[in-house]
């Protein structure tokens, strides 16, 4: 009897990995799966705290995919490994602050080292050839096989007719026959192999998974580094670059302003961590500062935190400060009017 | 039979299920873990993952603006 080949396939959440993982689970291939959480992964219950998200559906897609599959799904956190990858990609960045050939890289060595610890025979990816303009053009993506060491142990189940045999179709152990030769931008052959397995729902992810990909996020984590003088970060400094508005009036500090109750929520699960304020004497949001304010700062991170509630036409609103050891005092100040507020000071 | 408490509060998704993982890795067969989160994803994703991987939702409830999962391990 011959020996039941296993491989485990990187699950994006995305339909590509869930058609690659199908493809060679059709070929008696025992499949587990593998997500990698960078802390910049786009999930929509880090929209779901904002209210006007709240209708999206509460899924990791990643999760739901191994669901859909029947497959166990291991998910890996990765944030602390990742900074390397961010802050020194060897490959560079992509439009953003998205290095996104050094994240394959990366995510398809991690695999092979899952792969090998756990008895599993090869990789499997949902990459396609000329899928997207960094990491997955017909010249990278031997650089993913060959710089992140899985060399003939990665198999691309959709494009695998148009890249070189793997060691698994060498073995026999797949048929080449039986995988795809898709290439390009073009999602209709995915879709149409979507509706052959009976994938009816799916996530179509536009703009990637990634917030690295983002503009507006990137911008933020530049200016974070600018602050503080150095090219870091932690994972709470990742979770509130989401969310929040953020206004920077002066180098040295910042106010991060809540938008909807949601957000205020779990922002109110950093006041240990922050100087925060809110309104006394009007509805308004709740706010923390960021970096190293003076006392006069403070007033002046009151009279935007006031700016932000429903005080903000009044001549005087009580704001209360809240120092990290949780002692309160209340001051009053003037809410800023809109045009004192620079557009610059907005992150 | 043990029962346990994880503070998953102010994580967000996926990193509750992420802790989760981990914790139930150092647990056996039969004991129990109460979930105690802040973000509303987990009442999906948890129980997600347990089906997945073969542990048994005894529990989901929310008050207060928190969500809390037990489940005991399979």
């Amino acid at each position: 009897m011959s020996q039941q080949r296993k491989a485990v396939a990187l699950i994006s959440g995305g339909l590509d990995s869930m058609l690659a993982s199908k493809a060679i689970m059709e070929q008696g291939i025992h499949v587990e799966g593998i997500n990698f959480f960078t802390g910049f992964c786009v999930e929509g219950h880090t929209h779901a705290i904002r209210k006007q998200d709240a209708d999206k559906v509460k899924r990791n897609n990643s999760l739901w995919v191994a669901e859909q599959l029947g497959i166990k799904l291991h998910i890996i956190d990765i944030i602390e490994e990742y900074k390397q990858v961010l802050l020194n990609p060897k490959h560079g960045y992509g439009a953003n602050l998205n290095p996104c050939l050094d994240c394959k890289i990366f995510m398809v060595n991690k695999a092979k080292q899952w792969m090998q610890e756990n008895g599993f025979d090869f990789i499997i990816t949902g990459e396609v050839v000329g899928q997207r303009p960094m990491s997955q053009r017909k010249q990278t993506m031997p650089i993913v096989a060959a710089e992140s060491g899985a060399d003939d142990l990665l198999v691309r189940p959709l494009s695998a007719q148009n890249l070189p045999a793997t060691l698994p179709e060498r073995e026999g152990w797949i048929s080449r026959e039986k995988m795809f030769g898709f290439s390009g931008r073009s999602r209709k052959p995915q879709m149409t192999l979507a509706k052959e397995y009976g994938f009816t729902d799916y996530a179509q992810p536009a703009g990637g998974c990634c917030f690295l990909t983002d503009e507006a996020y990137s911008l933020k984590l530049v200016d974070l580094w600018k602050a503080r003088g150095e090219r870091d970060y932690d994972l709470d400094d990742v979770m509130l670059l989401k969310v929040g508005r953020h206004i920077r009036p002066k180098p040295h500090f910042k106010v991060i302003i809540a938008r909807e109750d949601g957000e205020a929520r779990f922002m109110s699960g950093y006041k240990k961590e922050f100087v925060s304020m809110n309104c006394a004497s009007h509805r308004g949001p709740l706010a923390l500062i960021d970096g190293t304010p003076s006392e006069n700062d403070l007033i002046q991170a009151a009279q935007i935190t006031a700016r932000y509630g429903q005080g903000r036409e009044a001549e005087q609103v009580e704001v209360t400060i809240r120092d990290r050891d949780g002692a309160e005092r209340n001051v009053f100040v003037k809410p800023l009017l809109a045009d004192e507020i620079p557009q610059e000071w907005f992150v | 039979m043990s029962v346990h408490v994880l503070n998953a509060r102010r994580l967000l998704c996926p990193l509750p299920v992420i802790r989760t993982q981990d914790k139930v890795k150092t647990l056996q067969s039969g004991d129990v873990l109460t979930v105690e989160c802040t973000d509303p994803g987990v009442m999906q994703d948890i129980p997600a993952w347990c089906r997945i991987n073969g542990h048994q939702v005894l529990e989901t409830r929310s008050e207060n603006g928190e969500y809390v999962i037990v489940l005991e391990v399979g």
